[in-house]
C-alpha cells in the first residue's frame, strides 16, 4: 500500500542532533500535559485526553506511521483495561505488577489479531481487523463471569498508588492525573525510541513504498506483525490507565464504535506527527463536551466537522500547526 | 572475474492457461553486462521477476553461485546478492535521498532493532553517501525523492538497488520515460557500472542496447530466440525479423 504522500518534509537531523531532538519532543510533549490539567475545564477531561491520547499515539504507530488503517484498535484499549480490572479485582494482584501483565497479555492478543491481518492488505486489511475486534467484544460480553459482560468490570478500586516507599492517593484528581501522567510519559518514550530506532526506518520504508521495501531485504509482513504489536502494546497501556482511573471497565471501550473513534482523533489531531494524538484526543472530548451541552445529537455535529477535516486539513491540527511553522523543525 | 554467476535451468512460467516462459535456459558469467531485449510481451519482465524472485518458477531451476534459489521468499533475494531496480519509478516518494538509500543499506544488517538510535549505524549514511555519489546524487541528497526529476528519481532507484553490493545487479528499463540528455546520462552511469559488475538489462532502445551490452538475448513468445554479441543478433535473420524491424521507432 503506497501512500500518496501527504506533505510533511521528513527533515531527518543531522546523526549528531537526533539524541536531543528524541529528547526534546518527549520532552515538550510532557511539558504541555503537565500543564493540561489548568488549561481544561475540568481535572477530568484532562485525565481523558492523556489516555485517550495514550491509545491514539499507539494507533498512530500503525495508521500514521506505517500506513495501516485498522479498525480495530479498541480491542488492544479494552484488553488493557479488561486485563488489568481482572488482575486487581479478581486475583489480587498489585496495580504495579497488573498493569505491565496487562500490557503483555494484550501485546499476545495483538500477536494473534496481528498474524491474521497482517497477511491481508488494504481494506480487506481494514475488514480482519474489525471483525476480529467484533470478536473481542462478543466474548467480552459473553464471559460475563470474567468480565461482567455487559454490566462492565467492576470490583477493583485503587485508591492508593504505592511505589518505593511513596504513597499517593489516588482518588485525589491531581494527584491521579500526574500519576497516570507517567504511564503517558513512559509510552512517549517508548513511542520515540521506536521511531528513531532502526526499525523506525523500516516501518516508514514500508509506508512509503511496500514492494521496494520488500525489494531492499525487508520481510514487509513479519515487520507489520512486529509494529501491530508494538501499537497493540501502546494502546493497550491506554487500556490500563482508564482501569486506574474509572475503576470500571465499560463494555463499550471493546466496541467497534471505539475504535471509529480513535481514528477520528488521530485524524483530528494529525497522522504522523509525534504529539498530533493528544491534540486529536482533546479536540474530540472538547467537542464531545460543548456540543453535547446543547444537544444529544452531537456526534451529528463532530461527524461533520471530521468530514471537514479530511476534506480541507488532511495533516489534521497539530499537522498544520507544525507544517505553518515551518516543517524544517523537528516534530514534537 | 570470471565463471558461472547465475544459471538459469528450463525457466518456464504459467499464468492460467497462459505460457509467458517456457524451457529457459540461460548461464550469467560474472563481470559483463547482458541485456534481455524482445518486443512486448516477450516473456522478459516475467524472467526479471523470476531472476529477483517477485514470481515463482512454475517449471525450472534457478541457481545462484551454486546455491538454488527456488521457494527462496522475495526479500532473501537481496541478502544473496541480487538486487534489482523496476521499470516504473519505485523509490520511497516521502523520504529524503540520502534515507531512500540509507534504508536500503540497513536490510542487510539490521531490521526489527528499537534499541539502538539509527543515526548510530553511522557507516550505513557513509555507505548511501557513497552510493549516491556514484549515480551523481550526492549534492540532492537532503531533498526529498519526490522533488527530484524523472531521471535523478531512476538514478536514485540504481543507487538503492547498488548499495547492498549486489553480485548481480538487475535494471529493468532504467531508460523509460527519459528524454535524450537524461537517457544520455544513464547510458554513461550504465557504462561505469558494467565495469565493475554483472549487470543484466532489460531495454527497448536497440541502438542504445547494442552499443553497451557485451552479450544479448532475444526473447520472443516466451521462448528463447537468440542468444550471443550484439553484432550476431544484428545480423540474426529470425531476430531482424520478429524484433528489429518492428522497433525502428525505439532506436
Amino acid at each position: 500500500m503506497t501512500h500518496p504522500s501527504s506533505g510533511e518534509a521528513v527533515a531527518k537531523p543531522s546523526p549528531g542532533g537526533l539524541g536531543r531532538v528524541l529528547d526534546q519532543r518527549v520532552l515538550l510533549s510532557i511539558a504541555v500535559l503537565a500543564l493540561l490539567p489548568w488549561l481544561l475545564p475540568s481535572k477530568a477531561l484532562a485525565v481523558n485526553v492523556l489516555i485517550y491520547g495514550v491509545v491514539v499515539m499507539g494507533y498512530n504507530l500503525l495508521f500514521g506511521y506505517t500506513g495501516l488503517l485498522s479498525f480495530g484498535q479498541a480491542a488492544f484499549f479494552g484488553a488493557g483495561a479488561y486485563f488489568t480490572g481482572i488482575a486487581i479485582g479478581r486475583y489480587g494482584v498489585p496495580w504495579f505488577a497488573a498493569v505491565p501483565a496487562a500490557v503483555l497479555l494484550s501485546t499476545c492478543l495483538a500477536a494473534a489479531i496481528g498474524l491474521v491481518s497482517t497477511r491481508t492488505r488494504g481494506i480487506y486489511f481494514s475488514m480482519v481487523t474489525l471483525a476480529l475486534a467484533q470478536l473481542v467484544y462478543y466474548v467480552a460480553l459473553q464471559a460475563a463471569s470474567f468480565t461482567g459482560g455487559e454490566n462492565g468490570l467492576r470490583g477493583f478500586t485503587v485508591d492508593r498508588i504505592s511505589l518505593l516507599g511513596f504513597q499517593v492517593n489516588f482518588l485525589d484528581p491531581v494527584n491521579k492525573y500526574y500519576v497516570l501522567m507517567a504511564f503517558a510519559a513512559l509510552a512517549m518514550w517508548f513511542q520515540s525510541r521506536i521511531l528513531n530506532s532502526p526499525f523506525g526506518a523500516v516501518i516508514e520504508a514500508i509506508r512509503e513504498n511496500e514492494q521496494r521495501a520488500r525489494a531492499c531485504g525487508y520481510d514487509v509482513e513479519r515487520s507489520k506483525l512486529v509494529v501491530f504489536m508494538l501499537s497493540g502494546a501502546i494502546s493497550s497501556l491506554g487500556g490500563c490507565m482508564l482501569a486506574l482511573h474509572l475503576s470500571i471497565v465499560p463494555l463499550d471501550i471493546l466496541h467497534y464504535q471505539t475504535s471509529g473513534m480513535i481514528v477520528m482523533m488521530v485524524l483530528l489531531g494529525g497522522a504522523r506527527s509525534f504529539f498530533g494524538p493528544f491534540v486529536g484526543a482533546a479536540s474530540f472530548l472538547i467537542l464531545e463536551d460543548v456540543i453535547s451541552l446543547w444537544t444529544p445529537h452531537w456526534q451529528i455535529f463532530v461527524g461533520a466537522i471530521f468530514v471537514l477535516f479530511v476534506l480541507f486539513l488532511p495533516r489534521g491540527i497539530w499537522g498544520t500547526l507544525l507544517d505553518a511553522m515551518g516543517s524544517g523543525k523537528a516534530r514534537r | 572475474m570470471s565463471g558461472e554467476l547465475l544459471r538459469a535451468e528450463g525457466i518456464g512460467k504459467r499464468f492460467g492457461g497462459f505460457v509467458a516462459l517456457e524451457g529457459i535456459t540461460l548461464s550469467f558469467a560474472a563481470g559483463q553486462l547482458t541485456s534481455i531485449i524482445g518486443p512486448n510481451g516477450a516473456g522478459k519482465s516475467t524472467f526479471f521477476n523470476i531472476l529477483s524472485g517477485v514470481l515463482t518458477p512454475s517449471s525450472g531451476k534457478l541457481h545462484f553461485r551454486g546455491r538454488e534459489l527456488n521457494g527462496l521468499p522475495q526479500h532473501r533475494f537481496v541478502h544473496q546478492g541480487i538486487s534489482r531496480s523496476y521499470q516504473i519509478t519505485n523509490i520511497f516518494p516521502d523520504l529524503s535521498v540520502h534515507e531512500n538509500v540509507r534504508v536500503a543499506a540497513q536490510a542487510l544488517i539490521v531490521s526489527y532493532d528499537i534499541l539502538r538510535n539509527r543515526a548510530q549505524l553511522v557507516e550505513l549514511g557513509a555507505r548511501a553517501d557513497a552510493a549516491l555519489d556514484a549515480v551523481g546524487l550526492l549534492t540532492r541528497r537532503s531533498e526529498l525523492a519526490r522533488f527530484l526529476s524523472h531521471g535523478q528519481q531512476r538514478a536514485l532507484e540504481i543507487a538503492i538497488a547498488l548499495v547492498s553490493e549486489p553480485e548481480l545487479l538487475l535494471l529493468d528499463e532504467p531508460t523509460a520515460g527519459m528524454g535524450p540528455e537524461e537517457t544520455k546520462d544513464m547510458v554513461a552511469l550504465l557504462e561505469r557500472l558494467a565495469d565493475k559488475r554483472t549487470v543484466l538489462l532489460v531495454e527497448h532502445k536497440m541502438k542504445m542496447v547494442l552499443g553497451l551490452s557485451k552479450r544479448v538475448v532475444v526473447l520472443h513468445h516466451g521462448r528463447l530466440l537468440a542468444d550471443g554479441a550484439p553484432d550476431e543478433i544484428r545480423s540474426n535473420p529470425e531476430v531482424r525479423q520478429v524484433y528489429l524491424g518492428q522497433s525502428e521507432g525505439y532506436g
